[in-house]
């Protein structure tokens, strides 16, 4: 019989990864792996043996993030003296940074974006993310198909169909 | 051939069409360079999202991820000792564990379940009013004779009056590898040793004395060919290992 412990904490890498492209930022993936796990270990007992511990994990780890982008605790980052300070982007170089892949990742719906790396990163066929994220295989392949057509409008520079919101 | 739909489409990009379909969508998009431009767009995406995220995976992982949380919730201690008693399911695995790894520190050079079950044993048996054993002291006999029986090998409670603990019985237990005998001692205050006979080590190896904690359950143990023997109580470690000696000494002809 295949020990749960092991199957969970073979699970760690991936789910480190999908949090840090999930959230951008390594503190605040670091805090949402660390409640996954924490989680994960106290809920062991009704994963049921045979069943898909990724599928699984990754469920715990959507639940934690929805309820954390619903709910958006103040943004911080942990400085040290070798985080470098960004300078505020101006109206020329803002275009240029979106060209890069994870500042345009951070601007997809939270929603488009675990479709998207669901599909891209974990390789989970259509049928594990829905299952995973709880919603239907139609809802998965139309958020697929925004999220992907955002970030590659977003990477070119040009203006997306929905309107992003302007902070003066 | 059919148009393509959307979502076959982006099934394509993921390489999850059949060989077939993946065919009649390749020459659909070979005299259509717009949407062509945009599925190879999406695909470059896969490759640069797992260019920049792949090596997260390399990363060494911070212990604090990779244990289980210190103190687990209280009904997963009662389904722990329950389990333990009652041989293990799969909720009994998971609460065991999650138990194990609060007395991780202690036990962590000595994987063997041995005096992890000792302890359970003891906590769940020792604070018994009514029923601490199932056959008591004063049929020493038959408890001798009844335990030897299941356990495949004469066994005699050690003598520890001149340590001031009285033989108040012992009870059979379902161990490991077959059953387990306890048998509980207690002082003129009450203070109650349990000591754990297990047959069915499989390692067929002998040890010198050690020690573990879980909670304030103190075990000494070792393990003596394939006997493992386990002293747990809740007094001092110093008491404690006075008494393993005398135990060790009575049990080693």
């Amino acid at each position: 019989m295949p020990d749960a412990r092991e199957l969970l904490l073979s699970c760690l890498p991936r789910l480190r990864r999908y949090a840090r492209a999930l959230t951008g930022e390594r503190s605040s993936a670091d805090d949402l792996v660390q409640d996954t796990m924490e989680r994960g270990w106290s809920r062991l007992a009704q994963w049921r043996a045979g069943g898909d511990m990724r599928a699984w994990l990754f469920g715990i780890m959507h639940n934690l993030y929805v309820d954390q982008v619903r709910r958006p605790a103040p943004a911080t980052v942990e400085l040290d003296e070798a985080t470098p300070v960004q300078a505020a982007p101006s109206s020329t170089s803002a275009r240029l940074e979106l060209r890069d892949v994870q500042t345009a990742l951070a601007l997809l719906p939270a929603e488009q974006r675990e479709v998207l790396l669901l599909v891209a990163l974990e390789e989970m066929s259509y049928e594990e993310v829905a299952a995973t994220l709880g919603i239907a295989q139609g809802t998965v392949m139309s958020r697929l198909s925004r999220g992907r057509e955002r970030l590659r409008l977003l990477m070119l520079g040009q203006a997306v169909p929905s309107p992003l919101k302007v902070v003066k | 051939m059919s148009i393509p739909t959307e979502a076959e489409l982006q099934a394509w990009v993921d390489g999850r069409l059949a060989p077939s379909r993946r065919a009649e969508v390749d020459s659909y998009l070979a005299v259509r360079p717009d949407e062509s431009e945009r599925l190879t767009a999406y695909r470059r995406q896969n490759k640069e999202l797992r260019a920049l995220f792949n090596p997260v995976m390399d990363e060494s992982l911070p212990s604090a991820l990779t244990r289980p949380p210190r103190r687990p919730l209280p009904w997963m201690r009662i389904a722990a000792a329950i389990s333990i008693a009652v041989g293990a399911g799969l909720l009994g695995m998971a609460a065991g564990w999650s138990m194990r790894g609060q007395a991780l520190a202690t036990i962590a050079a000595a994987p063997d379940a041995l005096p992890h079950r000792a302890a359970v044993a003891h906590a769940v048996y020792a604070p018994e009013v009514r029923h601490p054993v199932e056959v008591g002291a004063d049929q020493q006999k038959h408890l001798v004779a009844w335990l030897s029986k299941r356990l495949g090998t004469e066994l005699k409670p050690p003598q520890l009056s001149p340590l001031g603990y009285e033989l108040v019985g012992g009870r059979l237990l379902p161990g490991d590898g077959g059953p387990v005998a306890q048998f509980m001692y207690a002082d003129s205050t009450g203070q109650r040793l349990t000591l754990y006979v297990s047959s069915g080590q499989k390692e067929m190896r002998e040890t010198g004395f050690r020690f573990a904690q879980e909670g304030n359950v103190r075990v000494f143990y070792w393990i003596d060919g394939s006997f493992g023997y386990a002293l747990s109580g809740s007094i001092s470690k110093d008491d404690l290992g006075r008494i393993a000696q005398t135990v060790y000494d009575q049990l080693t002809p």
